[in-house]
């Protein structure tokens, strides 16, 4: 599985790179999906600190609320001090944000797979006041997009064609290129405003 | 001042209208017959007497029905005002310079008199009276942005300045050209102006962010922003899209002079003395075409800037699909004389 590759077009959408192993007090790993992949491969590129490293890691992983995708037992196998499974970010939350209100001087955050979990993640970590360079991000696994409906202001989940219905209101939006971090979601703004029900066909962008 | 403030209205029956006065103050934004964008920024000095720029912050006959329509706006979206809470310090840092200002350029209708914290505003066209404390949210009915913003024409934006960047965190936004403040706050710089075309490549945002980062106390700036809007409608936001963007359906050569205006934002900027944060406010002019022609150079100069401006320009402006109708009625003004440089339209 290998990282994703973005277009240089959207100015507002985050950077991210490769999670790379760093000196820390204590290590928090969250991922979703194909993210699993990633937090393997940090610890492979650890090498020989691995083991000391995994000793002070909590993991809390959920599998992927776009496609399904599902490899908790990859990190189980890490053996971290902590590893941990929620159905959903949103039944995870709770206990991220325990886990950075708890948090020391020292720790280090690795965020891995979908933009919606890195974006969800991000905003806990940002809230809790932790410093932009204790945060790595590594993308992996489905592009499907988290939308805030500009009308309405509700976000449709898992968004993978353009244009789509928006699951609050019912209006056709196109996915703009505009992406906000505190609400972790690109901008979904009404298509056929201007002629009413002239609705191109919806096109798979994100998958 | 020599004028009234008009009773009009942006919305519905849009009874909005320039007096000959305003549309020879109107900040026309275009000094040469074409346009591209760039940084533009200058000084904002107190300019000729009776233009826009006679005055930091400048009250014209458009002024009780702006505030009229801005409340309006508020009651039916409060998400238009938003302040994150380490903003506070800049709104009454935006709120001393409003006051301060407005007394000091038109005593006639604004008076501040300061006790040390214990203030007392008089603002005579809105019939509003405030004692209150400054620095203590809890004297005045809304926080001190919204107070003071509900008060004077134009958007604000407040940016605070940290890790060499800007960041949008706090705004009062009901005139803007099609953008979302609850969207975009709390962006950085480079992020908030991502859907603008063609500006990045040039450069435009590097420059401008860094230019800013060293605006000082004392010495605001200005430039001119333009786009084009159908009927009056100062609130042509994104998330009213589905109200009004029907309406650009509508224009026909018979009613194009009456319906389509030319929408001119005064942009300023002035460094904040306590939070060090940046306040932006953007102006909103509106002007029809048929009262913008009554000025024979703006009327041939804006001709050919609709005529011949870049086509992703005009759909981001939102008006590719009536260019050429724009264009089209424009040309029965357009004489083809050269026209001086220069924004006057006298000059």
């Amino acid at each position: 599985m290998s990282q994703t590759v973005f277009e240089k077009s959207i100015r507002s959408r985050p950077v991210y790179g490769v999670l790379q192993p760093r000196a820390g007090t204590a290590h928090l790993c969250v991922a979703d999906g194909e993210g699993a992949d990633a937090i393997c491969d940090l610890f492979a590129r650890a090498g020989a600190e691995a083991p000391a490293m995994l000793a002070r890691t909590h993991v809390i992983y959920v599998p992927s609320s776009a496609n399904g995708t599902d490899r908790f037992d990859r990190l189980e196998r890490l053996g971290a001090a902590q590893c941990h499974r929620s159905p959903t970010f949103w039944a995870a939350e709770p206990r991220l944000r325990k886990v950075l209100a708890d948090a020391h001087m020292g720790l280090q955050v690795y965020l891995a797979g979908t933009e919606t979990l890195i974006g969800l993640a991000q905003r806990d970590v940002m809230e809790a006041g932790l410093p932009h360079d204790a945060v790595q991000t590594e993308h992996r696994g489905s592009l499907a997009r988290r939308v805030q409906c500009v009308h309405c202001k509700g976000i449709t989940e898992n968004v993978t064609t353009d244009p789509f219905v928006c699951s609050h209101c019912g209006l056709n939006l196109f996915v703009r290129d505009h992406y906000s971090r505190r609400l972790a979601a690109f901008q979904g703004v009404n298509i056929d405003a201007e002629d009413p029900g002239q609705v191109p066909p919806a096109v798979e962008r994100f998958k | 001042m020599g004028f009234e403030f008009n009773n009009e209205t942006f919305r519905n029956d849009f009874t909005f209208r320039n007096s000959e006065r305003a549309i020879r103050r109107f900040p026309f934004p275009f000094d040469r017959d074409d346009y591209m964008y760039s940084v533009n920024m200058e000084p904002h000095v107190p300019g000729r007497p009776g233009s826009v720029f006679e005055h930091a912050f400048d009250v014209d006959e458009h002024y009780l029905a702006e505030m009229r329509d801005r409340e309006l706006v508020l009651k039916e979206d409060p998400l238009r005002c938003q302040s994150l809470p380490h903003m506070e310090l800049a709104g009454w840092d935006l709120l001393e310079l409003i006051m301060e200002s407005k007394a000091r350029d038109y005593p006639h209708w604004f008076e501040l008199h300061r006790n040390g914290n214990r203030w007392h505003w008089i603002n005579k066209p809105m019939q509003i009276e405030q004692k209150f404390t400054f620095l203590d949210p809890s004297t005045l009915p809304y926080g001190p942005m919204e107070y003071i913003t509900r008060q004077t024409q134009g958007d604000f934006t407040l940016q605070d300045q940290r890790d060499e960047n800007l960041w949008i965190e706090a705004g009062m936004v009901t005139t803007q050209a099609d953008w979302s403040l609850d969207f975009d706050i709390g962006m950085g710089f480079h992020e908030w102006h991502a859907p603008v075309p063609l500006a990045h490549e040039k450069g435009v945002f590097d420059r401008a962010l860094k230019f800013l980062l060293k605006l000082q106390h004392g010495a605001p700036v200005r430039r001119f922003n333009w786009t084009m809007t159908v009927d009056p409608l100062l609130d042509t936001s994104p998330e009213n899209y589905p109200k009004w963007g029907p309406t650009r359906t509508e224009l026909t050569m018979e009613n194009l002079g009456q319906r389509q205006h030319l929408r001119v934002e005064l942009q300023t900027l002035w460094r904040l003395p306590r939070s060090n944060a940046i306040a932006f406010p953007i102006r909103c002019y509106l002007i029809k075409f048929e009262e913008l022609v009554t000025q024979p150079k703006w009327a041939r100069r804006l001709h050919r800037v609709v005529r011949d401006i870049h086509p992703d320009l005009a759909a981001y402006k939102g008006f590719l699909r009536n260019r050429d109708l724009m264009a089209k009625w424009l040309s029965q003004y357009d004489d083809g004389a050269p026209t001086s440089p220069g924004w006057w339209p006298e000059d």
